[in-house]
């Protein structure tokens, strides 16, 4: 089972906890954007094989929103952090990189 | 290729059964072909084999990483039925399922398919009125479903708890002509058609880079050394994300896992499909006598093929409430496989940015059932380089112009 400590509240939360809210980073395009920028930003995704960042929710907790970079194909958590964060913090990607040297943020 | 028939097993018995072939051939890989399919699942097999039979094509390679069929196609819960709500779905599903009920004669190649009939249980007052559209729906369409009673669903299914604690059952969409097949045969029967046309399935070829010149697709990079084409098809679900990366453009997909599960073999006790879609499971019998049982997707991004332990408890917990009969059934296997969701729940057959790069991906949770009807309609557009009328509404622009195909609303969950 999928184990993420909640920044906001400090707990190690079980997945039953948590509810997952897609992926993270997303740059938003408004209604004065091109055709291209809106369709990607409401549909297409990165769907990484490898790291992703993402967003989850500690619905079952303490409500709040918040962020964590996992790898899609071995479950690996590398780190959990607020959601008032527009790009990964600089730890996290440190924390990436030591396990997986060959990947290079996007 | 010799014909299976009684004939033929009566004729083997009589030479030590020496006369058998290999059902499909393993050739080596020629350097260029008409068409590469990647991907060698249920959809890129029938991509391929209706190539050869309705457009003459046969001069192509299915190129496959892992062995034939051993993703998404051996790893569903067999269900075929055609009762969806959305008309460009309700024409590629029935075409799929008309396709299913004469395959094993076209192929002579037994799958199994076994018209038994799919009921999806009505339990509030919202899933009646839905499924009373959808069967009014379904008669303009041309497809044959009808709204039962509670009786005629105790009926058809005696070990149903109509008067369930929390979800009463009130009535259901039931469809006579829908079923479940064996889904390895279906991928192998493919296979065998397609290698008795002359193509060539090569398993254990991961494509590594698609190679383009001027905007046009030139081959793929595999793990066996390149190899030209004049068309390529990527057929490959939940890693549509990985080759359209490669290709050079990026999907409205992400890959969750979908889990399914089946209990020891018990003595037939139901010849009906059940979905209950209020409480989130399904539930049929196999030949073998086991409890087939699907239920949720993930809601998280895995590449993996196994999913978290809380949806197999939340299916199993619904199908109790629905078949008290089960509770003390113990389960046998687990397993998961990774599909490919898009945001309106329908699938994508569509032409790339990439001149000559077509794409079919996008079938969820949903996608055995549609085997024929997806490889018709995406050879049809592999073949004219343009998608015919059953894929039309399928292209990957439908995004950009909101023209969904929504059957997230439509089913109410992922179907």
């Amino acid at each position: 089972m999928l184990l993420l400590t909640c920044p906001c509240c400090g707990i190690a939360a079980e997945e039953t906890e948590l509810h997952p809210g897609g992926e993270a980073h997303l740059k938003r395009f408004g209604p004065d954007s091109s055709d291209a920028d809106f369709e990607a930003y409401l549909f297409q995704r990165e769907n990484a094989k490898g790291v992703h960042f993402e967003r989850w929710r500690h619905v079952n907790g303490c409500g709040k929103w918040f962020l964590a970079a996992r790898c899609t194909v071995s479950l690996e958590v590398f780190g959990t952090y607020p959601a008032q964060t527009l790009a990964p913090p600089a730890e996290i990607i440190a924390k990436i990189k030591a396990k997986r040297p060959d990947w290079s943020p996007a | 290729m010799p014909r299976y028939s009684a004939f033929a097993i009566a004729k083997e018995a009589f030479r030590h059964q020496l006369g058998w072939e290999r059902a499909w051939k393993s050739p080596s890989l020629k350097s260029q072909y008409d068409a590469i399919i990647v991907g060698a699942g249920g959809h890129g097999l029938a991509t391929a084999y209706y190539l050869g039979k309705n457009h003459g094509i046969t001069n192509v390679a299915v190129i496959e990483k892992g062995w034939l069929g051993g993703g998404n196609t051996g790893r569903n819960t067999t269900i075929i039925r055609s009762n969806y709500l959305q008309d460009p779905s309700a024409a590629i599903y029935e075409k799929a399922r008309s396709l299913y009920e004469t395959m094993s004669q076209d192929f002579n190649y037994n799958v199994m398919f076994s018209p038994r009939g799919v009921i999806m249980l009505a339990q509030t007052e919202h899933e009646v009125r839905g499924y009373l559209r959808t069967a009014h729906a379904n008669s303009l369409q041309g497809v044959t479903t009808e709204f039962i009673g509670p009786d005629k669903v105790k009926e058809l299914c005696p070990i149903i708890n109509i008067d369930g604690p929390r979800y009463p059952v009130l009535g259901g969409l039931w469809q006579a002509r829908g079923g479940t097949a064996r889904h390895d045969a279906v991928a192998w029967g493919y296979a065998r058609a397609c290698s008795d046309m002359g193509m060539d399935i090569i398993q254990q070829c991961e494509v590594t880079d698609v190679r383009s010149e001027n905007g046009a697709v030139k081959g793929v990079e595999t793990s066996k050394g390149f190899i030209g084409c004049k068309k390529l098809g990527i057929v490959v679900a939940g890693h549509s994300g990985v080759l359209a990366e490669m290709a050079g453009f990026r999907l409205p997909v992400e890959s969750v896992a979908l889990q399914a599960l089946v209990s020891e073999p018990i003595k037939p006790c139901m010849d009906v499909v059940v979905m209950a879609n209020t409480v989130h499971g399904y539930m049929s019998q196999s030949d073998k006598g086991e409890m087939v049982i699907g239920g949720g997707a993930d809601g998280y991004n895995n590449y993996t093929q196994r999913g978290s332990f809380q949806h197999i408890e939340e299916t199993v917990r619904a199908l109790i409430e629905t078949f008290p009969m089960i509770s003390r059934l113990k389960m046998l296997r687990q397993w998961g496989g990774i599909v490919d969701m898009t945001g309106d729940r329908s699938p994508i057959i569509s032409k790339t940015p990439l001149e000559n790069c077509f794409i079919n991906c996008g079938w969820g949770t949903g996608g055995f059932k549609a085997i024929p009807g997806s490889g018709w309609a995406t050879a049809e557009m592999i073949a004219k380089g343009e998608p015919g009328p059953l894929a039309a509404e399928f292209g990957l622009n439908r995004f950009r112009e909101g023209r969904f195909i929504d059957e997230s609303v439509a089913a109410g969950v992922a179907h």
